[in-house]
């Protein structure tokens, strides 16, 4: 008898303990589930792998400050007097599409993708002398919503994960003598990987100029 | 080996060739239409301009597998009145010396004077830029195009 009132007594009191147990140790199982978000430290680390990525000539050669888009891993000026044009497609008689189609020419060397075209002026990411900003000033670029076609950061990581002239920095097909050019300095899934931890840092980006 | 439908200039056309095969060669070779001419094979002179839905078009670095359009070449562009203006102009300005480039310049030209019906010198130095004529004949085809776009009123 009075084995059952003390264990009657003691009921709540292991109730109350194993509540306990349940919140503490799901809290912890929940931890582990959802990564928590990247620090602004990791988010600095993160944005400089994309630099790296955005300053390649796959992708600056078309981010130009000036009247023409460039080409090569040197980013000479284009050739044959190609212009940007009042919408970075050329001009009539020499639009980017009279050479650059839907895709990749291999047989010819003449790289291609949809809707191929300059990033508008807004998006540059170099100077007049065709040297690439600096880290934060391409940030600050990319991450103004006045400039960038309203992109918050959700949509920049989309942006990097499908746009179609994106993912052709990584498919770029081949020179004119048969040999690949060369791809961004990480793989794309690196890519995106750095941008998601950028963009759940809050986007940030370096000080100075 | 693959199977083309192509229109050109209005007809037409079944080819059989490599897909890789530039449309350049399909439109000399197979169909014998040599008016397109072969200059440098890397889209830098402009000599093998044919219009693919109305733009100009390099067709020298354009493979067959890429085509996706109607062809009109400098056999076929004399049938559009401003092709026709064109190609008058060209003859009462006397634009021609050796006259290998002209084709390319005429279809780069068309395709300049359809969008920009009154260019201005600027507009035609950006247009023509990439079409190279070795005889210097730039400052008749700049006569001929305003010339043709007189004529176009």
């Amino acid at each position: 008898m009075q084995m059952n009132r003390v264990a009657l007594l003691l009921t709540p009191v292991f109730s109350a303990m194993f509540a306990t147990w349940v919140l503490v140790f799901g809290a912890f199982a929940h931890a582990d589930d959802v990564k928590p978000e990247a620090s602004r430290a990791e988010g600095l680390t993160a944005w400089e792998q994309i630099y790296s990525v955005l300053t390649s000539p796959r992708c600056i050669n078309c981010h130009t400050a000036t009247n023409y888009p460039q080409q090569g891993d040197d980013r000479h000026r284009h050739f044959a007097n190609v212009i940007r044009g009042p919408e970075g497609k050329g001009v009539p008689g020499l639009n980017c599409l009279s050479c650059h189609h839907e895709a990749n020419a291999d047989s010819t060397g003449v790289p291609g993708g949809p809707n191929w075209h300059l990033a508008p002026l807004s998006m540059q990411w170099q100077d007049l002398n065709d040297r690439p900003l600096s880290s934060a000033a391409v940030c600050r670029s990319v991450t103004d919503r006045s400039k960038n076609e309203s992109m918050d950061g959700p949509a920049l990581l989309k942006h990097h994960q499908e746009a179609e002239l994106v993912l052709w920095a990584w498919n770029p097909g081949v020179r004119p003598d048969g040999t690949a050019r060369t791809t961004p300095p990480l793989t794309h899934a690196e890519f995106v990987a750095a941008t998601r931890t950028w963009v759940d840092a809050g986007t940030p980006c370096p000080k100075g100029k | 080996m693959a199977t083309y439908h192509l229109t050109v200039n209005g007809q037409r056309k079944e080819v059989n060739v490599d897909p890789s095969t530039p449309l350049l060669w399909v439109l000399r070779e197979e169909l014998k239409m040599t008016g397109t001419k072969y200059g440098c094979g890397i889209s830098a002179c402009g000599a093998c301009t044919v219009h693919v839905d109305g733009v100009a078009t390099r067709s020298c670095v354009l493979p067959m597998s890429l085509v996706g359009g109607a062809i009109t070449t400098i056999e076929g562009i004399g049938q559009d009145p401003v092709g026709r203006a064109v190609q008058d102009a060209w003859v009462d300005k006397d634009v021609v010396q050796c006259g290998y480039c002209q084709s390319g310049q005429i279809m780069t030209a068309v395709a300049l004077l359809k969008a920009t019906p009154k260019p201005t010198d600027t507009n035609i130095e950006e247009s023509m830029g990439g079409n190279l004529c070795r005889c210097a004949t730039y400052v008749r085809i700049r006569e001929a195009i305003k010339n043709a776009s007189q004529q176009l009123k």
